[in-house]
């Protein structure tokens, strides 16, 4: 110990500090659940499936050599589940184990449980399977050839759309494509059952969703959820991918736990766990659009089509979301929105960072580009003129646009990236440059806050004063390193007034707060946070009714601040007030409980408000590509977004700079192949290219917007980070197409997204003909 | 005598394993056996970074430092070397204070790979520019942050010296004997001189040979292979030698991709720019030249360069050598023209006239640490034209046809490459986008020969360390 502690600093809500695990992160000290030591004869498991075939009856499953590899238990299968063989996050179509037929390539038949997890992944090889294989449908091609859907279609309509696109002086008919994006969480999916008494079991996992983890192996295993307890300290990585798809990991661990009474590890391998678990929608999308001379939109007429894989997972809520967004912040005077959400054999497509909103904003920025390139206009002038303003202000869903600020960002922006000056320098560039062609692209970014399940919308939190005075905080929310757990920890410093240290974050469990939401829709620190904050506020008026009380003043009196509780000319350290009131028989801990208000949504009338406020902001982004080899760099990116009053300015700017890193590695590198038979054959990142450093533009402005604050009541009026600037990186899909755009003025790139080299090519191909 | 045991350093103390399964990676040693789990396992197949450790070797009498992918490295590769974790830091390196400083990591799990990363760029003790770090940092892949907090703490922690280091403890685990380790169905045998090498694998033919295995590591990690005889090459003395020469380089087919650079780079600027972006630095630490070559791989990248500069190689078995150029040495598809018991020992490549004039590309989905969907090279000499494509064939391949078609003008060298190649469509192209980019790749090098510059012909350009 020193002898001299270093003095407290007081890091409330509002101040950049570090994450809470950073110095954890850098010593190799932060705990991941495979890090976690294991129960003496733990077991490891690895799943198993048809190596050749994607669709069909299990004609025959021979284990008989897996069994007799040397490590092995024993052998899970659907036979050995209790209770209901499904690990959906609630339509029933999800099994843990495939039992007559599998549905798509890669889908877990049977799961090895051996002394090691090489001994594991080793026998899973082994098994003979055959499969009377179907011809699986893959695109969404195939799915409306099949006529094949996971769910009902759903429409959002105002007018009519295809009598006023008619009537318009200009139209535009287009169809193209936007890729999915595997999340590639660097810690992939685990979990660890460990059996208790009673047949109860905790399991460590590392999910998005402890609740539904838990349901989900309570399910299974026939029991009651309260005989089970999910625990997450810290995911590495989630991005939605662990927010549904935790759940059936988890689940085999716990079987081979409830059928050896060890407990039970199981860590997919990184291709398995690529080729096994739902990434982002793909989608085609076919649309028109209606406008007038100035570019100003009369009507929208579009088709989402998406693939939605085998099953309904969160499908609904996905495509949605994607219809919510599929106007950005543009008004649409009349308009017709339809989805289909298509059923194809391959896994099935699920949550991904956006939940579906940046595939509908994709379709709004494309559409922008093709009237400014009908029109003549820049683009930018053609967002500007469809931006919602005054009368011009409900949405395509009948929710009224009162936040909106995309007008000033997008002037601040247009000032401080020069865009206008660069735009005519680059068209002198192109002018002259025969191979390489510069874009440049000035794209906003509008997004609903909430979960559109309104049910969702809820957060309780646990909050214990110890006499010490030192707090522990819990709450629903899950860490997947986007600095939730720091940011609720500054909440309840600023509520007690004291240093952020004496604040002790705990691992969420669901045996401290139950019946939780997933941390996902943006929402874990609106939600949490103020349900932390209210389990404090209840504390801290007990506290100061006590201290009232012992200083004969009124409890209006009392002030919480820098580690002392003071009134008028009274003071005492925050330590001794719990302790005296712990003796005066208070009571130091407390739940808090919020649920947003002001949010309605009907989805039979697609009418409502689901949105409690929107979160907005900018992206400048310039890209040079070369018209020889489809190779592309990005110049520039200037960006410009709002967090309203920021908790954590820190964290917030790197929720903005890593959210636009991965969206631009979504529209550019990362390339979801799959075969005719409906294999994955990206599954590894040797074919599956994420971002790496030096794809970041050289030049990477961002700043946060000067709020006022959320005009929304938000927890100190802040706004979620999490989703929104995944969208700006739709800004480096409009620069590329505007630098192929220059090849030849009057048309409209057939660039498809992603915008891998390949792709830029045929699209400066297609230019030229 | 032969040692058997491998030896090497940890925390500044010899560590002696006397009982080694041939086919254990570090990373299992280190978090299974060891129980040290800062290093993580992000993907088990050398591609994301998360495992890197820094690994310490003693060249040419100095101690140096070079990061690599723990998940396949195989222990029979660590005789002779000191291996660091995060866990030997001691939270207040420079590195580690700079990330935390600049919120540089976010969910932390590729973080212990980023320090040691950077722990071995520390420990150059040069001054970086961002694309410098940008490109060291290849073989790193984080999922959170964007990167430019990274990159940001790196080059501040580069500010701070590294510790002055003694290289005697390391120095001392150094020796010239061969190592065998098992029986004759299951060993490791670390030959220390290329007579050894000779001998163990003609007695030997069906073990398998691993030089950097960055490729063979993946037939364990990933293919579940088992591969109970395994000849580790990295300590014949013979093979680590480069010899530049008047009329060109001399590699031992042991030589890395990082230890060739130097001198590759001074044939060439295009063969810097090559190397660079080929894996990343984890596996150029490991990679061999002679291993990109030996294992046939129809995507390899650097022997469609060499093929254009004209390269030959050196065979060895038993006591027998032999030479041939290096584009007969591929027959097809996973065969080349290596007998069993036989090796490839040395490369030799002839420097570039000064009229002549040599461009060599690389394209690929991802800039950097990618797998080529193209690699081309071009090499316009007096005696005429050299080009080869990886690809676009079952092996490394030359363009005969379209070097002989360029006499009559490029349109009939355009015509003729499709004669040359009939490349397939896989995951990373099709064969569409692989012919349309060869004959932009030489349209491309014409005009470079004739003068048009590379910042006009070169998207990339902008991106690159030196310009």
């Amino acid at each position: 110990m020193d002898a001299t502690p270093k003095p407290k600093k007081f890091i409330g809500a509002g101040h950049s500090t570090s994450h809470d695990s950073a110095a954890r992160h850098v010593a190799g000290s932060a705990t991941y659940i495979d890090d976690i030591r294991e129960p003496e004869g733990t077991v490891h498991l690895a799943p198993g499936y048809a190596a050749k075939a994607a669709c069909g009856r299990i004609a025959k499953c021979d284990l008989q050599a897996v069994r007799n590899y040397p490590g092995v238990v024993t052998v899970l299968t659907a036979a050995d589940i209790p209770g209901v063989n499904d690990c959906s996050p609630g339509a029933g179509d999800d099994p843990v184990l495939a039992q007559t037929h599998i549905t798509f390539h890669g889908q877990p038949i049977f799961c090895v449980v051996a002394e090691t997890r090489l001994a594991a992944r080793r026998a899973a090889r082994l098994a003979i399977i055959e499969i009377e294989a179907e011809k699986p449908n893959v695109t969404v091609e195939d799915a409306l050839a099949a006529n094949k859907d996971v769910l009902p279609s759903y429409q959002f309509k105002r007018g009519d759309a295809a009598k006023a696109i008619a009537d318009a002086p200009h139209q535009i008919t287009d169809s193209f494509r936007i890729g999915g994006q595997e999340h590639f969480y660097l810690e992939g999916q685990i979990a660890l059952a460990i059996p208790r008494e009673n047949g109860e079991m905790l399991i460590h996992s590392s999910t998005q969703h402890p609740s539904e983890v838990q349901h989900v192996v309570a399910h299974m295993l026939g029991v009651a959820d309260a005989a089970i307890t999910c625990e997450c300290r810290r995911m590495g990585g989630g991005f939605g991918g662990k927010e549904s798809q935790a759940g059936q990991w988890a689940a085999l661990a716990a079987l081979a736990t409830y059928k050896t009474g060890r407990a039970a590890k199981l860590r997919l391998d990184r291709d398995d766990d690529m080729i096994m678990t739902g990434k982002r929608h793909d989608f085609r999308v076919d649309w028109q659009a209606g406008f007038d001379a100035s570019g100003r939109i009369q009507a929208v007429d579009t088709q989402l089509l998406s693939r939605c894989g085998v099953s309904a997972d969160l499908s609904q809520g996905v495509n949605d979301r994607t219809m919510f967004h599929s106007d950005n912040g543009y008004f649409y005077p009349e308009l017709s929105i339809f989805s289909r959400r298509l059923h194809t054999n391959t896994v099935s497509n699920t949550a991904f960072r956006g939940f579906g909103g940046p595939q509908g904003m994709v379709f709004a920025e494309r559409m922008m580009e093709a009237i400014a390139i009908q029109t003549g206009l820049d683009p930018l002038d053609v967002r500007k003129r469809n931006y919602y303003t005054k009368g011009r202000d409900v949405t395509p869903y009948g929710q009224k646009v009162v936040d909106n600020i995309l007008p000033e960002i997008t002037a601040e922006l247009e000032r401080t990236s020069d865009y206008r000056k660069r735009a005519k320098a680059i068209k002198t560039f192109n002018d002259q440059s025969p191979i390489l062609k510069k874009g440049i692209a000035l794209t906003p970014v509008k997004f609903g806050i909430s979960f559109t399940l309104a049910s969702l919308n809820q957060a309780g939190a646990l909050v214990h004063v110890y006499t010490d005075g030192s707090v522990q905080v819990n709450h629903g929310g899950t860490e997947m390193g986007q600095g939730l757990y720091t940011k609720v920890a500054q909440i309840v410093a600023s509520e007690f007034g004291i240093p952020l240290e004496d604040v002790r974050i705990t691992a969420t469990t669901t045996d401290k707060v139950p019946n939780t939401s997933p941390t996902a829709a943006s929402a874990g620190a609106d939600l949490n946070g103020m349900a932390a904050s209210r389990a404090a506020i209840t504390i801290r008026d007990r506290l100061g009714e006590h201290a009232a009380k012992l200083w004969d003043v009124l409890p209006k009196q009392i002030r919480f601040e820098e580690g002392q509780v003071k009134a008028a000319r009274k003071s005492m350290s925050f330590a001794a007030l719990a302790k005296s009131a712990q003796l005066a028989r208070i009571q130091l801990s407390a739940t808090g409980f919020y649920a947003t208000p002001d949010i309605h949504w009907d989805r039979a009338k697609a009418h409502g408000s689901p949105f409690f406020y929107f979160a907005y902001g900018a992206a400048c982004s310039q890209v040079t590509i070369d018209t020889l080899t489809g190779e592309m760099t990005v110049d520039r990116v200037d960006i410009l977004h709002d967090v309203g009053k920021s908790l954590n300015p820190a964290i917030d700017l790197g929720q903005i700079e890593g959210g636009f890193v991965q969206g631009m590695g979504w529209l550019t590198t990362e390339e979801l192949v799959y075969d005719a038979q409906g294999k994955l054959r990206t599954h590894a990142p040797s074919t599956y290219k994420i971002p790496c450093a030096s794809d970041v533009p050289s030049d990477f402005r961002t700043k946060l917007w000067k709020s006022d604050g959320n005009k929304s009541p938000t927890i100190f009026r802040s706004k979620a980070v999490g989703e929104p600037p995944v969208m700006l990186a739709i800004s480096v899909y409009c620069a590329i197409l505007r630098a192929v755009g220059s090849l030849n003025p009057a048309k409209l790139p057939p660039l498809d997204a992603p915008a891998t080299p390949e792709m830029i090519l045929r699209a400066c191909r297609a230019m030229e003909s | 005598m032969a040692r058997a045991c491998i030896r090497f350093l940890r925390n500044g103390e010899p560590v002696t394993l006397t009982d080694v399964p041939p086919m254990q990676t570090l990373l299992d040693y280190l978090r299974l056996t060891q129980r040290k789990t800062g290093t993580k396992e992000g993907c088990n197949e050398g591609d994301c970074g998360a495992c890197t450790v820094a690994l310490g070797s003693i060249r040419n009498g100095a101690l140096v430092y070079e990061p690599v992918n723990a998940c396949i490295q195989l222990m029979g590769q660590l005789d002779g070397k000191e291996i660091i974790t995060v866990e030997d830091l001691d939270g207040n390196h420079p590195v580690q204070t700079a990330l935390v400083k600049h919120h540089a990591s976010q969910c932390g799990f590729c973080t212990p790979g980023f320090v040691m990363s950077l722990f071995t760029l520390h420990e150059k003790a040069a001054k970086q520019t961002r694309a410098g770090v940008n490109e060291y940092l290849a073989g790193n892949l984080c999922r959170c942050t964007g990167y430019r907090p990274i990159v940001d703490a790196a080059l501040e922690a580069l500010n701070t010296p590294p510790a002055p280091r003694d290289a005697a403890a390391l120095a001392a685990l150094q020796d010239a004997q061969d190592i065998f380790i098992g029986d004759d169905e299951s060993f490791i045998a670390s030959p220390a001189s290329l007579d050894s090498l000779a001998e163990i694998y003609e007695s030997f033919p069906d073990a398998t040979l691993v030089a950097g295995a960055t490729d063979v590591g993946l037939w364990i990690t990933k293919q579940m292979r088992t591969l109970p005889r395994l000849i580790f090459l990295n300590r014949v003395r013979e093979l680590q030698a480069l010899h530049d020469g008047p009329d060109g380089l001399e590699i031992g087919a042991g030589v890395t991709y990082e230890q060739a650079e130097e001198a590759f780079s001074a044939l060439h600027p295009d063969m810097a720019r090559l190397l660079w972006r080929i894996g990343s630095k984890q596996v150029r630490a490991s990679g061999t030249i002679g291993g990109n070559i030996a294992n046939g791989s129809p995507i390899g990248d650097t022997p469609p360069a060499l093929i254009a500069l004209g390269a030959t190689i050196e065979l060895r078995k038993g006591s027998h050598t032999r030479r041939l150029k290096l584009e007969d040495f591929f027959i097809a598809y996973g065969k080349q023209d290596r007998q069993p018991g036989e090796f490839v020992s040395r490369i030799f490549v002839p420097k570039i006239n000064a009229k002549a004039s040599f461009h060599a590309y690389k394209i690929s989905k991802r800039f950097d640490q990618d797998i080529s969907a193209v690699c081309g090279a071009f090499h316009f000499a007096a005696d005429g034209p050299r080009i080869a494509f990886g690809g676009m064939a079952a092996t490394p391949k030359r363009a005969r046809k379209t070097e002989a078609a360029l006499a009559q003008g490029l349109e009939a060298a355009l015509a003729a490459l499709a004669e040359d190649f009939t490349p397939l469509s896989d995951m990373r192209a099709s064969a569409e986008y692989r012919l349309e980019t060869a004959r932009a790749l030489l349209k491309k090098a014409l005009m470079e020969r004739d003068g048009l510059a590379l910042t006009q012909t070169r998207v990339l350009a902008a991106r690159e360390v030196v310009l």
